[in-house]
């Protein structure tokens, strides 16, 4: 057994304390946790069993179960959906809790089971279903149900459209029944509850490195201790003199193992210098700052009521880190509000004004003057823009004309599309996305993309007004004319094919394709129309910022159209590789088209999207956008958002072909940079460029972006999108990257940037469910990262450095007293303290510090992004500040040790009535010093002094003293040893103890004193000039008054000043207004002199 | 993980200054503005009260005398020498002789002092058993494991008090005689042994078992004392006040040194004739010379010394003061050199700007 020198106790109780915090914290997740999977696994639900409805729980739902369900409940488990109240078998579901989407999502079964709508027909199904393996996607379920039915199998395909997922919620349907096929953890829900993203800041890898080093430094002590040890032991009356005699069994045991049990013991005497409750302050600091971020009023959006939100607490401090902000264009940049704007019409371009086309381009009908008029009633007339379709038909004849020139287009746009209708009905909802707040006339579209609501909308403006689907029937007004079209088959979306198209059938029984889609997707499979036309109108668009999308159609001779739906069905149905096989058969149908035209939306910018990117590229920060669109859209947008200058020299890499090509591109681009490097360079890359880029040319292509101060990536894909990151982590410079996004193509990128921001926005909440952190608009970023940010790494970065400074000083006295006690492993503090110390004595401050810190006014940090490059590069934990601090706790620790051994002298009495003082009073009195120089030492770095702060500052110095005039004034029954009996009391009674406490406090904190004002005069940090400012303008009155009189009078004259002068708002939305004032004096403080 | 926000589903913060970190503080800088003032205040208190402690401490007289007797040809020397390699050594007694040729002020305090002892050796230090020696009679039989190899007597009895510590009781005994006048006799100066260890020490955490028969030597019996001890423990002293483990001389000796060289409290002398201080005269110390402290190059000296109400003759406070106060005020100046002229220099950048 190894003789330790303390008790296992004493070691095990900090750790104990470290583990049950965590515990505590973890356990009350998971009491959470427990609570709703109890009401999740409790929940009454009905389930068919032996011809009757029986309820139970539905954690005993087994797969194969067939479940009902009613209006507003939610999904036990992933259900096929068997038959609905309604005779085609469809309900609603809103998917909100899943991803977001509020939409209403239809669902179909298959027309084999959506007769069974009885539990006694039910019952009689003959049925087996085969699907795939529990898969996390979402929207991907492949499978197929073989009905027997009257001696005959019939196989249908399922996919997801006859999926009910597990927490969706049924709407709008009085009932259905489904057949359980995932269930508990293999439900689509529970395989996406994946625990997120294990991202690691840069705060915790450094803090990592520091563990190392404090590690050899411990191990390196204790074998320094270890073989001083045995060389004093050397000589026996040093081993063992007569006062001090070895039994028989210390004497005769091995010498290795003696060895090595000093060793061991050692490391014991010093493991504190370990800290361990380091990761549990970092914890509780995290959990419980990233509070702050919740409740910001400022990160509050009003129209939306949003708040930021904070996905992991474990990122805080990254965010004043970012060195690249990607972010994504449409809907984070831009407000995903599409409001339809222009159309190309076989190749004549038209202008919405008030509801009303009005052609425009090189033959212009309408004469300037009524043009003008137009738009300047546009104003008044802005509020019936929506107002229902009777409106519409008071168009004059020219737009009659237009309709019966141009109807297919409109056809098309009001026909190919997932537009949903919430026709307010009697058994309409009152909750969900809409209200039924309007008339019963009114028409209310809900898509899951805002360009097609756009466009319906504005076809219903025009006067072509989509009245809704039911049983696979279309049907339009015309003019308000009725007309109705079969729908046969919806070529759904996606982001591979960038189009969309629907086949219907006309009333005449002509079968039409429509198909919807970008530019490039639907111009290269055009044979006929105004291509050229077109394709010039719609860079025009583009060049006006506009979303572009393309309309075509073709016409299927009735043979063709057997082809078709036989290619389909097949590959609907296929169990292997639908995927690959249904987007052959797309390829097949989506060609020969002939193009009917093309539509331009706009979408506004955000607010302050401008500023938000200039302040961000003022912290240093480069500034990335990448975005699905078009050219010409991207760099027009960006250049309204102030992304690219008009200064800037724009260069270009797209349009390559091939490898060599774009190789020599870069090659020139990179000459252009080298020659001209006085005036900003941006940079526009195109996907497929970038992927030729990135396989061959990666790091001339990264050289040449790294000079550039914007960069714009265009048609990219999602995952092209995180490629572009990636590349940017692994960089030798490692930058810190950061993407913003908010539809689901950015969730890719999100999760691969050290830190991914959501923008709660239109497209769903899936990136926001994704990431991070998620706010409700663009410019919040700003006060993300400027201030939270900075707060946050400020905060840590003390934190994390102060531990091991505590540590230090905490354990080296123990240390040299090994040099004055043969290296016998005594410890210099009592084991109370050794135990409290990091728990009770010096844990609050830093804690509440870490929580509260604020060393520059918020708003002068977020008014000065120029503040944020002070601490890039995680400059506040390198390896020099790091150094300094040990360096520090080194120091400290030597004046602590040697100011008491100096004062005992030759141990001389220190008390009044000459009696003595021994060992325990020594070190009492080292770890009294300690106590307070660390504590105050923490003061020093304390800018920002709340009453808290003050509470648990002077609190924990005010409790120490009570603690140990307590523990010393008792003999404490339980304890076998009563060495620190009236040891403090004693201390505290001596008046030379009380001078040299006050002295070597004072020495201590001297040197980090005149540290700290020498660095701040002479090369102060801006952040430390921003201090300065915002104290004499926060504090002007007082402070003003201390400062040297030519100053002061310098200041006064200025505020003065300010006073009087119309200052420009501050951009920045201020709680108080008083302290809005501050702010903008102070900005003018900057920019004044 | 939403813990923060979206459980509580989206709604607007509470507009409170906790909440918007906008609670009230102070913001303190440490600019040379407010930091140059504080030095030189600092620096001037640092002085005066250094000035003040090193005289406080410089007029404490003090007088010291090694007689261990290994180089000097003082009449311990024999005793020394008599006791070189052989344990326990036989008693033996020397004396000291010294003059005062002034008073001596009082209230003068005798030390004892040793060299070398590491009575902070970790070993050392644990081999006791506080429950014994608050009078536990379980542990009186018992006594705790760490008092190992003085534990148990040879015999098996176990010991009182137990382990290294009390095994190393210092039993070195010293008397005082002042010659009034040349040639005149020797008078024995009274030296007060009482309340030399701490009063709680002495009166609450020392106890001795319970007597039986009234008698504390059957409260002791079926004990071994130390080996190194002459006589059992409750035989330390006569008076029946101070003996058993409620002795002073034992519980000052309990009491460890932090460092291996260190002092003790013999005696304070303030009865009699001397309550003022020791008279100017020749003096002689009686020493019954016991304890070796040659085997391990130790030393023992005799010190007389008087006390301040800051303790011994310590001049280490008030230089450390001293030297602190004027680094203070030297880095004062500098610090002020430095502010003026970067003063300067920033004022010139910001007309620059």
């Amino acid at each position: 057994m190894i003789d330790t020198p303390t008790s296992p106790i004493t070691s095990g109780l900090p750790l104990f304390f470290v583990i049950t915090v965590t515990a505590i914290k973890q356990g009350y997740e998971d009491w959470l946790r427990h609570n709703s999977d109890n009401e999740v696994n409790g929940a009454p639900v009905y389930v068919v069993r032996s011809g009757g409805l029986v309820k139970t729980r539905s954690k005993n739902i087994r797969v194969g179960d067939i479940v009902r369900i009613a209006k507003d409940e939610i999904f036990p488990a992933d259900l096929v959906l068997l038959s609905s109240d309604r005779l085609d078998g469809s309900c609603h579901v809103t998917t909100a809790s899943l991803d977001g989407e509020t939409n209403l999502k239809t669902h179909v079964a298959v027309p084999e089971t959506a007769v069974l709508q009885t539990v006694a027909n039910l019952d009689s199904l003959i049925a087996v279903i085969e699907c795939q393996q529990p898969e996390a996607d979402l929207y991907r379920f492949m499978g197929r149900m073989i009905i027997t039915h009257q001696m005959e199998e019939i196989v249908r395909p399922l996919g997801p459209e006859s999926l009910l997922l597990r927490g969706a919620r049924l709407k709008n349907t009085k009932e259905i029944f489904g057949v359980a096929v995932y269930t508990g953890m293999e439900t689509k829900m529970a395989l996406n509850y994946k625990s997120k993203s294990q991202k690691r800041s840069a705060v915790e890898k450094s803090m990592n490195t520091f563990l190392i080093i404090y590690l050899i430094i411990l191990i390196s002590e204790a074998i320094i201790s270890t073989i001083l040890k045995y060389t004093w032991q050397a000589e026996e009356k040093w081993d063992e003199p007569w006062y001090n005699q070895k039994t028989e069994h210390q004497r005769n045991s091995s010498k290795i193992l003696k060895f090595i049990s000093d060793f061991l013991a050692f490391l014991v005497l010093y493991n504190f210098i370990i800290p361990i409750s380091l990761y549990v302050t970092v914890e509780m600091q995290k959990f419980l700052g990233s509070f702050f971020i919740g409740w910001d009023l400022d990160l509050y959006h009003e129209e939306s009521d949003q708040k930021a939100q904070v996905n992991t607490s474990d990122l805080n401090e990254e965010l004043g880190q970012v060195d690249y902000v990607f972010t994504d264009k449409t809907g984070t940049l831009t407000e995903n509000e599409m409001q339809f704007r222009e159309c190309s019409i076989n190749g004549i371009k038209y202008q919405e004004i008030n509801g009303r086309l009005v052609p425009e381009g090189p033959t212009p009908d309408s004469s300037e003057g009524n043009l003008s008029y137009l738009s300047g009633l546009s104003h008044l007339s802005n509020l019936a823009h929506l107002t229902s379709s009777s409106s519409f038909r008071t168009s004059p004849e020219n737009e009659n004309e237009l309709l019966k020139g141009h109807d297919l287009f409109f056809k098309a746009v009001s026909l190919c599309h997932t537009v949903q209708i919430s026709n307010v009905q009697s058994d309409g909802i009152g909750d969900g996305p809409w209200q039924s707040s309007l008339a019963s006339s009114q028409l209310e579209y809900y898509a899951s993309s805002p360009d097609e609501k756009a466009l319906v909308e504005a076809a219903a403006r025009i006067g072509i007004v989509f009245i809704g689907n039911s049983e696979e029937i279309m049907e339009i007004k015309i003019l308000g004319k009725l007309e109705r079209y079969r729908l046969l088959h919806v070529l759904e979306f996606d982001s591979d094919r960038r189009r969309m198209s629907v086949i219907v059938q006309a009333c005449s029984g002509e079968k039409l394709l429509f198909a919807k889609g970008a530019e490039s997707s639907i111009l290269p499979k055009c044979i006929g129309g105004e291509i050229e036309k077109t394709r010039v109108h719609v860079d025009e668009f583009a060049l006006k910022g506009l979303r572009t999308l393309c309309i075509a159609y073709r016409q299927f001779t009735p043979k063709e159209y057997e082809e078709v739906d036989r290619r389909l069905f097949e590959a609907r149905t296929a169990l292997q590789q639908r995927e690959e096989k249904l987007a052959e058969a797309f390829q097949f149908i989506e060609k020969d088209l002939i193009l009917l035209g093309a539509t331009a939306v706009e979408d506004r910018l955000q607010d302050k999207v401008r500023e938000t990117i200039e302040a961000l590229r003022m912290a240093g920060i480069k500034v990335w956008v990448l975005t699905g669109d078009k050219y010409e859209t991207a760099v027009s947008v960006s250049l309204s958002c102030g992304h690219f200058h008009r200064t800037m020299n724009i260069l270009e890499l797209i349009h390559q072909k091939s490898d060599s090509e774009c190789a020599e591109q870069l090659r020139q681009l990179a000459r252009r940079i080298k020659e001209d490097h006085v005036i900003q360079h941006g940079l526009v890359v195109d996907g497929t460029s970038l992927s030729l880029a990135l396989r061959e040319h990666e790091k001339l292509f990264m050289e040449v972006c790294r000079t550039c101060s914007a960069v714009l990536c265009c048609r990219m894909a999602p995952l092209q999108k995180a490629k572009v990151i990636r590349l940017i982590k692994i960089s030798p410079e490692k930058p810190i990257t950061l993407a913003v996004g908010d539809g689901a193509n950015d969730v890719s990128m999100i999760q691969e940037a050290h830190v991914g921001i959501g923008i709660m926005g239109k497209e769903g909440r899936q990136a926001a469910r994704n990431s991070d952190y998620a706010i409700a608009r663009f410019k919040f970023l700003s006060k993300l990262l400027f201030v939270h940010g900075h707060f946050y790494y400020i905060r840590i970065a003390t934190l994390v450095q102060y531990f091991f400074y505590k540590n230090v000083c905490f354990i080296t006295p123990q240390f040299l007293y090994q040099f004055y006690c043969l290296f016998s492993q005594q410890t210099l503090y009592d084991s109370m303290y050794l135990t409290l110390y990091n728990i009770c004595f010096t844990s609050l401050p830093v804690l509440i510090y870490s929580l509260l810190e604020q060393h520059v006014d918020p708003h002068v940090l977020q008014n000065k992004p120029t503040l944020y490059r002070d601490i890039s590069k995680n400059r506040l934990l390198s390896i020099k500040t790091f150094l300094y601090w040990t360096i520090l706790g080194f120091s400290h620790a030597f004046i602590f040790f040697f100011g008491s051994y100096f004062l005992m002298g030759k141990d001389e009495s220190l008390l009044g009535n000459g009696q003595m003082f021994g060992n325990w009073t020594f070190g009492t009195l080292v770890f009294t010093v300690m106590v307070i120089t660390v504590t105050v030492k923490m003061a020093l770095e304390t800018h920002f002094w709340t009453w808290i702060n003050h509470l648990v500052t002077w609190g924990s110095i005010i409790f120490y003293f009570i603690f140990s005039l307590f523990y010393s004034g008792i003999l404490w029954p339980f304890l076998s040893s009563q060495n620190m009996y009236f040891v403090f009391i004693q201390l505290l009674s001596s008046g030379s103890a009380w001078f040299a406490i006050i002295l070597m406090v004072v020495t201590c904190l001297f040197l980090d004193v005149v540290k700290k004002v020498f660095d701040r005069h002479l090369h102060p940090t801006n952040t430390e000039k921003a201090q300065m400012y915002s104290n004499t303008v926060a504090f002007s009155d007082e402070f003003i008054a201390l400062q040297p009189l030519s100053r002061a009078r310098d200041h006064l004259s200025r505020l003065s000043l300010l006073k009087q002068m119309q200052v420009s708002s501050a951009w920045t939305p201020c709680a108080a207004s008083q302290e809005k004032q501050q702010a903008r004096l102070l900005e003018e403080c900057w920019s004044e002199p | 993980m939403t813990w923060s926000a979206a459980a509580r589903g989206a709604h607007q913060p509470d507009n409170t200054a906790f909440t918007q970190q906008r609670l009230p503080a102070w913001q303190p800088l440490l600019s040379a503005g407010i930091t140059l003032p504080l030095f030189f205040c600092a620096g001037l208190a640092f002085l005066g009260l250094g000035l003040g402690l090193y005289y406080s401490s410089n007029a404490i007289q003090e007088l010291e005398h090694d007689y261990t007797g290994d180089a000097d040809a003082g009449s311990c020397a024999a005793c020394a020498a008599q006791g070189q390699g052989r344990a326990p050594p036989p008693p033996c007694s020397c004396s000291w002789h010294f003059t005062l040729s002034e008073l001596f002020p009082g209230p003068v305090y005798l030390y004892y002092e040793l060299t070398g002892f590491y009575q902070n050796n970790r070993r050392y230090g644990v081999s006791r058993d506080d429950a014994q020696l608050s009078g536990l009679v379980s542990a009186l039989r018992h006594p705790a494991n760490e008092c190992a190899p003085y534990q148990f007597s040879a015999a098996g009895l176990p010991v009182a008090p137990c382990g290294a510590v009390a095994n190393s009781l210092f039993n070195d005994t010293f008397s005082l005689w002042h010659q009034r006048q040349s040639g005149g006799p020797y008078v024995e100066v009274p030296l007060d042994r009482a309340a030399i260890a701490w009063w709680t020490d002495y009166h609450i955490k020392f106890r001795n078992p319970p007597l039986v028969n009234g008698s504390l030597a059957l409260a002791f019996r079926g004990t071994a004392p130390p080996p190194n001890w002459r006589r059992p423990v409750y035989e330390l002293s006569p008076d029946p006040n101070n003996t058993g483990f409620v002795n002073q001389d034992f519980v000052v000796w309990m009491r460890t040194a932090a460092l291996p060289t260190f002092r003790k409290l013999y005696a304070r002398i303030r009865q009699g004739n001397y309550s003022a201080g020791l008279p100017s005269g020749a003096y002689r110390v009686d020493i019954a010379y016991n304890y070796p402290v040659r085997a391990f190059g130790g030393h023992k000296l005799l010190v007389f010394s008087n006390i301040s109400w800051m303790g011994g003759k310590n001049p280490f406070l008030g230089i450390a003061y001293l030297v602190v106060g004027s680094l203070c005020i030297v880095v004062g100046f500098v610090m002020l050199a430095v502010y003026i002229r970067y003063q300067d220099q920033d004022d010139d950048e910001n007309d620059d700007e």
